[in-house]
């Protein structure tokens, strides 16, 4: 398993797990968080500051050895992604973008038309894309054909903690998609990350889950450990499921016999 | 004269320039990306763009997100 690298963009990943920076209390514990995570990729939002009052960029507190990928949440449609993908490259960040249209405030689900059409002009442009995605087959081979890095379907509605709710066509994209495939957005606890990677995703985004946690470092070292182990046991190899039992000691050789 | 910032319509005297506006409301320069009337504006060039009444100028940062 050492040598168990994936690569997005021409990048090369060890780890498998990507985090998110929204939702702490304070940005001075990131660094802690990604550290205990071993994530090599962490999102951040880009919003419009308060010109009254002092500019903290999130940024400055992930690790530099971790790739940046801002997102485009608070974009309604395809344009409004596309100039926030931009802006976020202005502003010095790299060329990864997380592409995230939503236009439904209450479950907060991406709408994979516009969606399709942001990851096609930014990856003419040379952006680095992954689009957040309700997880849909034909949606996915659209965002492959236009260019996209990597798929992003969510397990369940952002920050609902609700675990893998769409893991059958989840496993349709491992399936069907050559590219990688990264659930995002819906897993709450470490075991629904690693139920993720046994059935073959190539990596997890996290957030919520470990943002709101008691203790957010625990919690990020947590995932960390079962995002390996997830991983671990796809490569392994599960045994097929059955329905009736099927003795692990030997049925011959009884002291009765 | 008045421009929009972020948005919100906002008083400025005239005459300055975006490096004048980005230095009066005390931004750290290095943290923000800036747009003028949609148009991205590196740093390098905003001692260049003298605004204009009704200029809509957005000044982002990057916050937490996932």
């Amino acid at each position: 398993m050492q040598n168990d690298v994936f690569k997005i963009g021409g990048q090369e990943l060890t780890s498998r797990l990507f985090l998110g920076t929204g939702k702490y209390g304070s940005n001075k514990i990131i660094p802690q968080v990604v550290e205990a995570s071993g994530a090599q990729v962490v999102t951040v939002a880009l919003r419009r500051v308060d010109p009254g009052q002092p500019v903290e960029n999130v940024a400055a507190y992930v690790p530099k050895h971790c790739v940046l990928m801002p997102n485009t949440s608070g974009a309604r449609n395809a344009e409004e992604a596309i100039r926030i993908a931009r802006l976020a490259k202005a502003a010095g960040c790299g060329n990864w973008i997380k592409i995230e249209v939503i236009a439904d405030n209450r479950y907060l689900l991406p709408d994979n038309y516009e969606t399709i059409k942001a990851t096609e002009v930014l990856a003419a442009e040379g952006f680095v894309v992954l689009p957040y995605m309700s997880p849909d087959l034909a949606a996915a081979k659209h965002m492959a054909a236009a260019g996209a890095a990597a798929i992003m379907p969510l397990g369940a509605p952002i920050g609902s903690n609700r675990g893998l709710k769409t893991k059958e066509l989840i496993k349709i994209l491992i399936e069907e998609i050559a590219l990688p495939i990264i659930v995002d957005a819906g897993i709450g606890k470490p075991s629904e990350a690693a139920e993720a990677m046994e059935i073959g995703a190539s990596a997890v985004l996290v957030n919520t889950a470990v943002a709101i946690a008691n203790d957010p470092v625990a919690m990020a070292g947590a995932f960390g450990l079962a995002v390996s182990a997830g991983r671990t046991a796809f490569l392994a190899g599960p045994g097929a499921v059955q329905k009736y039992a099927s003795a692990s000691s030997p049925l011959t050789g009884f002291l009765q016999d | 004269m008045q421009l929009r910032i972020n948005g919100k319509a906002t008083d400025v005297s005239a005459n300055q320039t975006l490096l004048d506006l980005i230095t009066l409301k005390n931004l750290n320069q290095s943290a923000i990306v800036v747009e003028h009337n949609r148009t991205i504006v590196p740093a390098p060039e905003w001692p260049t763009i003298v605004l204009q009444p009704d200029d809509a100028v957005e000044i982002l940062t990057f916050v937490g997100g996932g």
